[in-house]
């Protein structure tokens, strides 16, 4: 054994076993994002519970969540018992005041939970999950039970989505374009009077426009109103829940419903699919701790975008520079460790430089120059996502320099001097020859800013990035791309939502999906990333031979 | 045939479309290069800027006051007259002079010169003494030789007369016009001070060694809006030292007697009607004092000397829960005698004039002496400042007024306040504070950086004792004894985590290690002997093993075989959390380390950031390490190999040394990366400045503090420029790391080369 010990052997097992751990936590994390990220969706089995309160016996309806140890004593001079608590989402908070309840399982009457035949989950719009049976639906004056009720709700159901989605259309499309229209006329009064240009023509012009505006926006609201109208004669879905309790849930406020018992696989895993979708392509709801994460996704990628528009040509200029143009000396040698180091300094250094240069006094600068007249309240003198942009693009800047200055330096010098040697100006064999040949490494680079871009969350914070943005960063009204908005992200999705809302417990597994989104978004392209550099080793290294 | 080629060739190449080719070629050439070169410079430029605008930002802190003559008038009024109080306006267009004659003097700062003159409703009486009551809302009161005192306020009134702004001052009286009757005989000291519910007067009257404390409450008159005062209850008490000056703290519990020499009585007036003497103090050496007054806030004692000192003095609460007078800061002013002492209305500062004619600006929390300047040659008798900090008004013993400009937005920082230990008021002891905001208005900001330096390596360091070693031994084996096939994919699988959001793992550090942990403490621990343990045992186990079963797992792929192993310890060790617990912390750790060890516990600690953003820099260190490891020239190793050393002697005998400057720069790396990080520590942290190593508590980094201070910091404000500071160290910090990092590493590149 000391031979052993002597040779170092169990050095080397140390060695294996912490390359060992570091796979372990790599996978171990990356598992348990996917599978408490993907269980969200998944229709989770109804249990019902009977807890033993003092005579009465009292029944506790809902998914099973979570379970853990607690100790108990046992008393004196005796080791403590174990005993599993479960943690069970009981929903209709409307009626019990929280969404989940911890039982012990030593109150329990049976320890094996009993599979609640014919339960139905309803998820609405306010309020959050319902659990418990059907007891009748009552349409104006007809009430369906039993057999008949289902065929009626689900038509109600689809007539109520329907009516939401159209409300919602009106009121966020049509009514927010004449709101911004009206809004452009008011600043464009306020332009006019700034400019000295205010004629009473124009006054009346514009009281004209704004009368029309007004007329329009009334004929939507009364259009909306109609089918609010509508909605309230879509009927109500009497429940019964646990504990003998009836629970009236408006028709209208159904957003899905369910009965996770009832389900085949095939039926869940349509369940599962339809749950995905909802996710990524709906708003949120209830302070984003429900709902999809539509904006966040559609913000996430607008900053990464611009951004990119913006650090492409700044990296591969400032690359080329330094690789082509500039004198080669102790100078390029400080100012390339120079941009090597801003890589590792810490994005929030860059975030409070975006808040104070960018927002403060660029943003202030343009403001005075050009929207003076909407002053004091701030166009571009506020964190948006103009200034999000850019600031992302500088932290990445360091990378594209680095990545395309390395596939510069790959090219052989004799392309280069075959180029040259055949009459090219030096700028047509940069572009002509150097630069499509290193397109690749630029790529790499391009991928991995934006990856960087992706999952940056602290300087966002700084420079734009708000919790709810009323409208998305792009959309049908000119001029489309909208930079001096604020702007949702993932990243500070998580952020948010897992620590500022008031309701962690719930809001956990959306939490736990966005994170899977991201990581699935990030891993992609970092193995894109990855894919393309060894294309480009392969190919170089032909190049040489 | 070739013959016509070349022709036509010489065609082409010649002639005048052909050189206007070419010359647009070559300007095009010419102007790309000219927009490279500007787009590049420019481009690594603004990646400079950066640097530089922190330092921009940062640089106005430092900077020492700006102190500008305005002007100089006659002192409105006459200098016969004795001056005891001046009211300035919020604009510094207008002021007021209250004299000891009983004359109001208003006075135009603008143009200079007297403006008006008031009798103050005296009644024949004379002014025997004078007293602030309220700095800020600018009250005063006279003691009067009918044993009556007078409360009067100092005011202005803005109006418009023909599109002009004009502000003139006024005097009005909370308590009504006519004087209130304390007692018979002169009142020769007086102190007030007023509550929104209240009124404290303390008194003493002539030739008599008594002081006298009598409280009102305010009562509201129903017809108008008028004060009335009721006496409720009074107190007294024979001084013992001969009263000089009598001052009453702001809430009109601690009451100060102090005499001639510098002696001063501390009377406790919790119970009004029987004041008790706490303790008598010297508050001066070999000196006399000059004035005597109070800091903003009216909790401070300001206390001039005729050497040219000015000494801070507050109580101080002791262990015993009494309190102490302290001195707590000593000013080396000037060469000759403090004459007077001005205090600013929203900060810490004060002014300070000398009978050399000098004028000082000072703060004192920051301990700093921000400008001097020479009023006049001859004593200065008054010193008042502006409102708003931005002026001040001397006057000189030959009737004069000195009107000064100051420019002073950030006297409350200095080194000495960042980095150093400061005694802020009410405090027990000098203390490194961060507390940048908080919801009562006449709050101190109080702005060091300790704290958050301290948490920043705090966080940084105990991550790097978990990551260093899982880092290095992982590189080690990685590089030297894993094979191809495996290596290929291990790398770049630990190599993503660095992709990884750190929101990401933040959340999940917060959300669910944090609980975990704190539910199996000692299982947690038990990780770190399980672990190592198991491991060795295994190792040494598996050569017992038949030689068939051995030979199916060669070294290079060790790695593998032991994920099942490291799996299995661990859930092994977690499983020990519960009968450890019962063993030796009576069921309950954090309850046995809280009462029994006396070491605080919070949920969110060390312990948890260590684990957490440890595992986000294993990937930093590991890549680079690994890269120096396998970049070590193979005959080094075959060499070290043929002469009969073990793969392990050759490793630690041969490849650690020359990939060492490798392996020192990738843990460089790796603690900038620590230092900088943000998100983890914002979410898992707790974010309480402390300055502890406690495992079990939390600690606020500079990083995690600036993302959740920035958004609400007001532009150009201290603490947005200390913010900056913190940012500016943060960045100092990495890059110096950062470039040690690749200085080591490049040289290390030039040593293989010779290699």
């Amino acid at each position: 054994m000391r031979e052993w010990f002597k040779k170092g052997e169990h050095w080397i097992w140390m060695s294996s076993a912490m390359v060992a751990l570091s796979v372990v936590l790599v996978f171990g994390l990356f598992s348990m994002i996917t599978y408490k990220g993907l269980v969200h969706f998944w229709p989770h089995e109804v249990y019902e519970y009977q807890l033993q309160n003092g005579k009465e016996i009292e029944r506790v309806v809902g998914e099973l969540r979570d379970s853990k140890m607690k100790e108990v004593s046992a008393g004196e001079g005796q080791a403590p018992q174990e005993i599993p608590q479960l943690l069970i989402k009981v929903g209709n908070r409307d009626l019990y005041g929280i969404d989940f309840r911890w039982l012990s399982s030593d109150e329990l009457v049976s320890d094996e939970p009993k599979i609640a035949q014919d339960a139905v989950v309803i998820e609405r719009y306010e309020y959050g999950n319902v659990y418990g049976w059907y007891q009748s639906l009552k349409v104006a004056d007809e009430t369906f039970s039993g057999s008949d009720l289902q065929a009626a709700l689900a038509k109600q159901v689809a007539e109520g989505k329907r009516l939401h989605d159209e409300i919602k259309s009106i009121e966020k499309g049509d009514i927010g374009l004449i709101n911004y229209k009206i809004e452009q006329l008011r600043l464009e009064e306020k332009r006019l009077q700034a400019d000295g240009d205010w004629t009473d023509a124009k006054a009346q012009l514009m009281k004209d426009e704004r009368a029309a505006l007004d007329q329009q926006f009334r004929e939507y609201q009364a259009q909306t109103q109609e089918l609010y109208q509508l909605q309230k004669t879509l009927g109500e879905l009497t429940m019964t829940v646990s504990g003998g309790q009836t629970l009236n849930v408006p028709v209208k406020n159904i957003v899905e419903y369910w009965q996770p018992n009832e389900m085949n696989l095939a039926d869940k895993l349509g369940f599962f699919f339809h749950g995905i979708k909802r996710f990524l392509t709906e708003d949120p709801r209830e302070a984003n701790t429900e709902g999809g994460i539509f904006p966040a996704m559609i913000g996430t990628i607008t900053m990464v975008l611009i951004m990119t528009i913006l650090v492409t040509p700044m990296g591969v200029v400032a690359a080329v520079y330094m690789r082509e143009y500039a004198k080669d000396g102790p100078v390029l040698r400080m100012v390339r460790i120079s941009i090597n180091n801003l890589a590792g300094v810490p994005s929030i250094v860059f975030g409070i430089f975006g808040l104070g240069f960018f927002v403060y006094i660029l943003g202030g600068s343009i403001d005075e120059l050009f929207y003076g007249y909407a002053l004091p309240s701030p166009t571009f003198g506020t964190p948006g996502l103009l200034w999000a942009s850019l600031t992302m693009a500088l932290l990445t800047l360091p990378v594209v320099i680095v990545s395309t200055e390395e596939g510069l330096s790959r090219i052989p010098r004799a392309l280069r001097e075959g180029g040259l040697a055949l009459g090219a100006t030096k700028i047509e064999v940069i572009s002509k020859i150097v630069l499509p040949m290193a397109l690749p490494a630029i790529m790499t680079g391009l991928i991995l800013a934006v990856a960087r871009a992706a999952g940056e969350v602290a300087p966002l914070m700084l420079v734009g990035v708000v919790k709810l943005a009323p409208e998305l960063p792009v959309d049908t009204i000119a001029p489309f791309v909208h930079l001096d908005r604020k702007f949702m992200h993932l990243g500070f999705h998580i952020y948010d939502v897992g620590f500022q809302s008031p309701n962690v417990e719930a809001s956990q597994p959306l939490v736990y999906a966005t994170s899977l989104l991201l990581v699935l978004i990030i891993v992609g392209l970092n193995l894109g990333a990855i894919s393309i550099r060894n294309r480009l080793r392969e190919k170089y290294k032909a190049l040489d031979n | 045939m070739s013959h016509s080629v070349d022709n036509a060739l010489d065609k082409a190449l010649s002639g005048p479309a052909f050189e206007k080719r070419i010359k647009r070629r070559n300007l095009r050439d010419y102007l790309s290069k000219i927009g490279i070169s500007v787009g590049g410079l420019g481009i690594i430029g603004a990646v400079m800027l950066i640097m530089f605008f922190l330092f921009y930002v940062v640089l106005p802190l430092f900077v020492p006051a700006h102190i500008e003559k305005h002007q100089t008038f006659a002192l409105p009024g006459g200098a016969n007259e004795t001056t005891l109080y001046y009211g300035v306006d919020e604009y510094q267009t207008s002021g007021l002079r209250f004299t000891q004659s009983g004359n109001a003097y208003g006075f135009d700062l603008v143009k200079g010169g007297a403006t008006s003159q008031e009798m103050l409703p005296l009644n024949g009486a004379q002014i025997t003494s004078f007293t602030v009551v309220n700095e800020l809302k600018s009250i005063i009161a006279f003691g009067l030789s009918t044993g009556e005192i007078l409360v009067a306020q100092y005011g202005y009134s803005v109006t418009y007369p023909n599109n002009v702004k004009t502000i003139t001052p006024k005097v009005t009286y909370p308590f009504g016009e006519e004087p209130i009757k304390l007692a018979d005989g002169v009142i020769e000291h007086l102190a007030v001070r007023e509550s929104d519910s209240e009124v404290r007067i303390v008194y003493q009257i002539k030739d008599s060694a008594e002081i006298k404390v009598m409280l009102f409450s305010k009562v509201e008159s129903m017809l108008s809006d008028s004060v009335q005062l009721e006496e409720d209850t009074d107190g007294s008490l024979m001084a013992s030292l001969p009263t000089q000056w009598l001052l009453l703290d702001s809430l009109g519990r601690n009451l100060y007697n102090i005499d001639a020499d510098g002696k001063v009585e501390y009377i406790d007036l919790s119970d009004v009607s029987t004041p008790q003497v706490i303790e008598q103090v010297e508050l001066l050496q070999d000196d006399k004092p000059s004035v005597v007054r109070f800091l903003l806030g009216d909790y401070s004692i300001m206390v001039g000397t005729e050497k040219g000192k000015v000494y801070q003095w507050f109580p101080v609460r002791q262990a015993d829960n009494s309190f102490k007078l302290q001195r707590i800061r000593e000013f080396d002013v000037s060469q000759s005698a403090i004459t007077s002492i001005g205090i600013e209305k929203a900060r810490k500062g004060f002014a300070v004039t000398d009978a050399d004619g000098q004028f000082h600006l000072l703060h004192s929390t920051a301990h700093r002496y921000l400008g001097t300047e020479q009023a006049a040659d001859v004593s200065l008798t008054r010193v008042v400042m502006a409102p708003r900090a931005n002026g001040a008004l001397v006057e000189t013993a030959k009737g004069d007024l000195v009107h000064y400009m100051i420019e002073n937005e950030h006297p409350d920082v200095s080194l000495e306040s960042l980095w150093g230990k400061v005694w802020y008021e009410g405090y027990e002891e000098p203390s490194y504070t961060w507390q940048s905001s908080s919801a009562s208005s006449d709050f101190e900001p109080k702005f060091s950086l300790m704290p958050l330096t301290w948490g920043t390596i705090k966080a940084a360091l105990y991550s790097m004792l978990f990551a260093v070693p899982i880092a290095i031994l992982a590189a080690i084996y990685t590089a030297f004894f894993m094979d191809r096939q495996t290596r290929q994919w291990v790398k770049p699988s630990v190599e993503m985590i660095e992709a990884l959001p750190t929101v990401i793992l933040g959340f999940l550090a917060g959300l669910w290690l944090a609980p975990h942990m704190e539910a199996n403490l000692p299982g947690f621990f038990a990780i770190f002997v399980v672990l190592p343990l198991g491991i060795i045992l295994f190792g040494y186990g598996w050569t017992k093993l038949p030689k068939a079963i051995r030979q199916k797992v060669p070294v290079g792929r060790r790695a593998v075989l032991m994920i099942p192993v490291i799996i299995f310890l661990g859930w092994f060790a977690l499983q020990l959390s519960s009968p450890l617990e019962n063993a030796f912390f009576n069921g309950d750790m954090r309850h046995w380390l809280t009462y029994s060890a006396g070491i605080d516990f919070d949920q969110r600690n060390a312990m948890v950031i260590g684990f957490a953003m440890g595992f986000a820099l294993i990937p930093t260190i590991f890549s680079v390490a690994e890269d120096a490891i396998y970049n070590v020239p193979s005959y080094l190793v075959n060499g070290s190999l043929a002469l009969g050393a073990s793969g392990w002697q050759t490793l630690v005998g041969v490849v650690i040394p020359t990939a060492s400057p490798g392996i020192f720069s990738a843990i460089m790396l790796g603690f900038g990366r620590g230092v900088g990080e943000t998100m983890i520590v914002l979410m898992a942290s707790g974010n309480t400045p402390l300055m502890n190593a406690n495992l079990f508590e939390g600690m606020r980094t500079l990083s995690a503090n600036l993302a959740v201070e920035m958004p609400e910091a007001e532009v150009a404000s201290s603490h947005y420029r200390v913010l900056f500071l913190s940012g500016l160290v943060l960045f100092i910090f990495t890059f110096f790391f950062n470039t040690l990092a690749e200085v080591v590493r490049q040289r290390m590149r030039r040593k293989y080369g010779s290699l």
